[in-house]
């Protein structure tokens, strides 16, 4: 299958891109490795009329400490991600959150900022983001602003994001030192998790859980307490809304969040302890 | 030294691995020069009234030549698509008056170019009435909606010269009762459905189609076009797997062929994967009711069988499947009193049809259910209560009481077959360590399934056609009525004939596939080629041989029985002196046609043992071991046979792990897509423990059974009965439920966007540049622009790899990257791995050694697959290179071999470096 036909740009500049996007407004979707835009297009899901290609924008692609965090350009594929030195040194749930992402075709070619902007709730980097608390970076024509992913996202697919905005940068606190893990449920390798669980330093996000990744807060509360990390697992289902779909019921879906966040707790305190 | 028995590797992988098979979506034959492109307009309601059908919209649109309803449809009419089904069940080419699943049929629009139909298909406005979706079987055969209102009922078929007998297990201690769901499956081939029609001007049809059988597609397509067989000339290119599903024609190919005429063009048509899971024949989908009974000391008095079987909404090969199932009610048991019966009913869901194992899965996984139920009733061990009640050797051939006549079996050694798995399990070893876990209340609880089978293979057509000819140049034709898609004729066939005229397969050259080249021939299909197109070829090499010897006595002056054919020459015995087959082909034809006809069936048989894993925390369940005897005779290449019980087991895990084809309450399909569909890759199966065994069976001179089923029938109800006793002694787990996933989106045409880019990319090493469509998709140019046709189309979601190329040396999906996003960068094909078939890439070739291919369609991007993870990680794991492997998939499913073939080619480039 094919896409329904569309304009085609490629800007040299990320001002560029934000000029076409404050143009063109709804009309346009930005192009990055277009692994979550294209399949889209080609069942005809999406019909943009312009298609703004910012694939090849190199001042997207870096990784570099910035302070006490992480700085890394939208258009980072996750397989960069995924084996960067910097972040396996100074963030190491991000590369090993991007391992898991589609397959290793999918990891070439998609970027951080476009998993970002899909806002697909079944998405495993969002959620990682959310659990480090990073900051999301977005230019317009008025200029950038930091969004704190606590605040970015509002629904399925949708963001706080105008159409006139580019994510430019992800930035993720350092956090070298604490207990992190990722439990990602499938039935097959390369499908969207069922259900995700990403924690680092005590806090937790859930993927699949609800219309956007969600923080298992009153986990995090419960942790903050003191509570044992069983006891504080049972409530990660909590203030959840887990779709009902092929993959699974709600039901199953909160059974295993309570379960994923059980072992991903256990594997964090024993990587914080080593 | 004879050559049967021996592990050749393939003659037709070179080409396969370098560049490439040429499947049909492929061909550039010269008929087919400026050939439309078909596309579907296609029913997005389960079931309806068509109101009304404009196509004005769709007409004017950019490249469109025709658009077509059933209206227009002069000399093609609704057809009965099996014929003993009920006779007002006829299916339609296009829906006239009504629609009866999602993915039927509606329009047909003809265009220049293929994107142009997808685009103009939107246009065409269907107004439809809706009426209720008939989906579960019970509510068919209820009958509250009937699908066709002439036939007054949805029985299909009905299977009922049994009556059910009250007292049928008056004599049993136990009984047991189980309904039973085998689930409909998609056989999804990786090459979709895809004919190619061109009419010549002598009035005949040429028709290349993607079929399992060439005779059978032509007599079908003549009868629907209503003109003789002669008529018709059926050209089968490579086939991208069947697996039932495309056995003879398909009524979309009299569709082509009438279009072409039409028209007066040539007309392509290749569906796309989301087509594909409507509208491709599905399988499977059975409601068992089993009944068992017996005493306590372990024997089977009495076994019961009621099936419900889904015809979809037009009977089709898979209304008749139940009878197969009805054969086999008993599996390899002898057990007194056996009775069955079976109701064919139409539901508004993708017709079914034959998918690998074909009613004989279905028999299997209910009689062993059943099994595993009353040894859990009798607190015995499963093995040993199937032990006691298997056919004993001295009762063959043995005649089965399920009905329909029954079946019957040639020859069998069940309970040895059950001892020979056991043994390589480690069962005791296997028990001990499930008792430790479950003492222990481990999370990963160990489940051990043991099943033992039998299946019809050879059934129905037992005849088979074929030729030998020897050239004078010293090369061999064989000419085959069989035809592959993955099985490897082109190399058995040439074992087959080398064994007699002693000269090697690279001189033998295997047609097969055309039928004005072989008129006359069945086809493969139900695990029969070997046994039947096999042995035919066998015979006429043999006959040739005598045919040879007796030409050649006059002239060496010798008898005919001093004489012996050795190495392609004919020798008096004990004396240098002779004369070589060519010579004699030379001075007059040397060849012979010949028919093998076995008479009957062959029943191969075996015993599988899974073990899985189940995590009692979470639910998944993990296969960890495989170990199986597969017993199909005399095994003429091992190397072949093993990749086709490597096949059979993973297709049989999947269904029991991870396949089904799902519908919402409205008959609203959930699983179209790869995305959805459950079709494993290789980083959920694990490498296979084969056992051999070979028991001879009488009907035919090698002794060789079918094996290309074996291994499907077998696993499914191993792996089921594994999961089972995981979590047998904990509490039943919950189900889960089915909602409605999609909605259907509609686009206006949009063709202002007449915007073309320029593009520069370099293929495999060489500069090319054109101007591009915007939304033109990276394999299309590859394919269509650049010419290079290995790399496949196999899904729409990105989700089965079969088009991965390097761009700047990393793997990608290239129908999942716009050309213009390759711009100024570089890609490597296959055909630049490989550009000489005699020069193989060291993947590619270690693909060839390890028989890491089968059909050859997933093959393009497994290989480029594994050259970007050998780039990145040179000495993988085998975990690591199962992982590797995860966006590829390969349906034949040969992954046990694939991931030899990736070790192999670590190893040896590790060796070179």
């Amino acid at each position: 299958m094919i896409p329904v036909g569309f304009d085609y740009a490629r800007p040299d500049t990320v001002d560029g891109a934000v000029a076409l996007l404050a143009e063109h407004g709804e009309d346009a979707t930005l192009l990055a490795g277009g692994h979550s835009l294209l399949p889209v297009m080609k069942l005809r899901l999406g019909a943009p009329e312009l298609v703004i290609d910012v694939g090849k924008l190199t001042e997207l692609q870096y990784i570099r400490v910035d302070g006490d965090e992480v700085a890394i350009g939208a258009g980072t594929r996750h397989h960069t991600v995924a084996t960067s030195d910097v972040l396996t040194t100074e963030c190491p749930l991000m590369p090993a959150v991007a391992r898991t992402v589609g397959d290793p075709q999918v990891r070439h070619r998609g970027t951080l900022g476009g998993s970002l902007a899909h806002a697909d709730p079944a998405s495993d980097l969002p959620a990682a983001v959310l659990a480090l608390g990073g900051t999301v970076v977005l230019r317009s024509p008025r200029g950038e602003r930091q969004v704190p992913i606590t605040g970015f996202y509002t629904g399925v697919f949708s963001s706080v994001k105008e159409p006139d905005e580019l994510i430019v940068e992800v930035r993720v606190p350092r956090t070298a030192r604490a207990g992190w893990a990722y439990e990602k449920f499938v039935r097959r390798a390369n499908d969207w998790a069922i259900v995700g669980v990403a924690v680092v330093d005590g806090r937790v996000g859930l993927v699949n859980m609800g219309p956007t990744p969600l923080r298992a807060s009153q986990t995090e509360a419960a942790l903050a307490d003191g509570a044992s990390i069983e006891d504080a697992a049972a409530l990660a289902d909590q203030r959840t809304e887990p779709p009902t779909d092929l993959a699974g019921t709600a039901e199953y879906r909160r059974h295993l969040a309570r379960v994923l966040t059980r072992r991903a707790l256990e594997r964090a305190a024993a990587v914080a302890d080593g | 030294m004879s050559i049967m028995g021996t592990r050749v590797v393939r003659k037709e992988d070179p080409v396969f691995l370098s560049r490439g098979a040429t499947y049909t979506d492929d061909l550039t034959d010269e008929r087919l020069t400026g050939a439309l492109h078909l596309t579907l307009v296609r029913s997005p309601l389960a079931h309806g009234r068509i109101t009304g059908i404009d196509v004005e919209a769709a007409k004017a649109a950019p490249g469109v030549v025709g658009v077509f309803t059933a209206a227009d449809l002069e000399g093609l009419s609704p057809t009965l698509m099996f014929p003993a089904a009920n006779r007002a069940m006829v299916r339609p080419f296009l829906a006239t008056d009504r629609v009866r699943f999602v993915g039927e049929p509606v329009a047909a629009v003809l265009t220049e170019h293929p994107y142009q139909g997808q685009d103009a298909a939107e246009l065409v406005e269907v107004d439809y009435d809706p009426l209720p979706a008939v989906i579960g079987l019970k509510d068919s055969l209820e009958g509250g909606t009937v699908l066709f209102e002439e036939a007054g009922t949805n029985l299909a078929l009905a299977f009922d010269d049994q009556q059910f007998d009250d007292h049928f297990f008056d004599d049993c201690e136990v009984v047991v009762t189980r309904e039973i769901v085998n689930q409909r499956l998609a056989a999804a081939p990786l090459e979709t459905r895809a004919a190619s029609a061109a009419w010549g001007e002598d009035g005949r049809l040429t028709l290349f189609a993607s079929s399992q059988n060439a005779q059978m597609a032509r007599d079908e397509v003549a009868g629907w076009l209503g003109i003789e067989a002669s008529q018709v000339h059926v050209i089968l290119p490579d086939v991208g797997g069947g697996f039932g599903a495309k056995i003879g024609g398909d009524p979309t190919f009299a569709l082509v062929a009438w279009l072409a005429k039409q028209v007066g063009r040539p007309v392509r048509w290749s569906e796309s994967r989301s087509e594909n899971m409507t509208g491709m024949l599905q399988g499977r989908a059975q409601l068992q009711t089993v009944t068992i009974g017996g005493r306590r000391d372990g024997t089977v008095l009495a076994y019961r069988l009621d099936v419900l079987a889904d015809a979809g909404a037009y009977p089709a090969i898979g209304t008749f499947l139940p009878f197969f199932t009805r054969q086999m009610a008993p599996g390899v048991y002898d057990i007194p009193k056996v009775e069955s019966r079976a109701r064919a009913l139409v539901t508004t869901t993708t017709p079914t049809g034959a998918y690998r194992g074909a009613g004989r899965p279905e028999a299997t996984a209910a009689i062993e259910r059943a099994m595993d139920l009353f040894s859990a009733e009798i607190g015995m061990d499963p093995a040993e209560v199937r032990k006691l009640n298997v056919v004993p050797p001295d009762k063959f051939p043995f005649t089965t009481k399920g009905g329909g006549g029954g079946a019957v079996y040639d020859t069998g050694e069940y309970a040895k077959a059950i001892d020979r798995v056991l043994e390589a399990a480690g069962y005791a070893d296997l028990r001990a360590e499930q008792a430790a876990r479950r003492e222990r209340g481990d999370v990963l609880q160990l489940g051990i399934g043991v099943s033992s089978y039998v299946e019809i293979t050879g059934g129905g057509e037992f005849r088979e056609d074929a030729a030998v000819e020897v050239h004078a140049d010293g090369t061999v034709t064989v000419l085959t009525g069989t035809s592959p898609h993955g099985q490897g004729h082109a190399t058995a066939w040439a074992m087959l004939a080398s064994e007699h005229l002693g000269i090697p397969i690279e001189k033998i050259t295997v047609k097969h596939g055309d039928t004005d080249l072989i008129p006359r021939g069945v086809g493969t299909m139900g695990s029969r080629s070997l046994q039947t197109g096999g042995v035919a070829v066998y015979q006429a090499a043999g006959q040739l041989v005598e045919l040879a010897k007796q030409r050649a006595a006059d002239l060496l002056e010798a008898s005919v029985e001093d004489l012996e054919v050795v190495e392609g020459r004919v020798t008096v015995k004990g004396t240098g002196s002779g004369i070589d087959l060519a010579e004699l082909a030379a001075k007059e034809q040397l060849r012979i046609d010949t028919a093998f006809d076995s008479g009957a069936a062959s029943f191969p048989f075996g015993a599988h043992v899974a073990v899985v894993e189940v995590d009692v925390e979470s639910g998944k369940a993990v296969v960890d071991r495989i170990i199986t005897v597969d017993d199909a005779g005399p095994v003429l290449n091992p190397l072949l046979a093993e990749g086709q019980r490597h096949g059979g087991i993973a297709q049989g895990i999947s269904q029991a792990l991870l396949e089904e084809v799902a519908y919402d309450v409205d008959g609203n399909p959930l699983t179209a897509t790869f995305a959805d569909y459950g079709f494993p890759s290789a980083a959920e199966l694990p490498s296979f423990t084969l056992v051999d065994m070979e028991t001879p069976t009488p009907l035919n001179p090698i002794g060789a059974k079918g094996i290309g089923e074996a291994g499907t029938i077998g696993a499914t109800p191993a792996v089921q009965s594994a999961v089972v006793d995981a979590v047998s002694h904990l509490a039943s787990a919950t189900s889960t439920c089915r909602p409605p996933r999609y909605g259907c989106g509609r686009h206006p045409g949009r063709w202002e966007h007449e915007m073309s880019e320029k593009v520069s990319i370099t293929v495999n090493g060489r500069p090319t540049t054109a101007e591009v469509e915007p939304r033109l998709l990276l394999v299309h140019y590859l394919r269509d622009v650049v010419g290079l046709k290995a790399t496949n189309i196999g899904c729409d979601t990105t989700s089965c790899g079969a088009c991965t190329v390097l761009l700047d040396g990393q793997s990608v999906k290239s129908c999942t990257v716009l050309a213009v996003q390759a711009d100024q960068q570089s890609v490597t094909t296959m055909e630049g791995l490989s550009p000489d078939p005699e020069q193989l890439h060291p993947v590619a070739a270690a693909f060839r050694a390890e028989h890491g291919l089968q059909c050859g369609f997933c093959t393009p991007g497994m290989v480029m697959a594994t050259v970007s993870l050998l780039e990145e990680n040179p000495h993988p794991t085998e975990r690591e290179v199962r992982d590797g492997l995860e966006g590829n998939l390969c349906r034949c499913t040969g992954y046990h071999n694939i991931v030899r073939a990736v070790l192999t080619a670590a190893e040896s480039s590790g060796s070179a470096s």
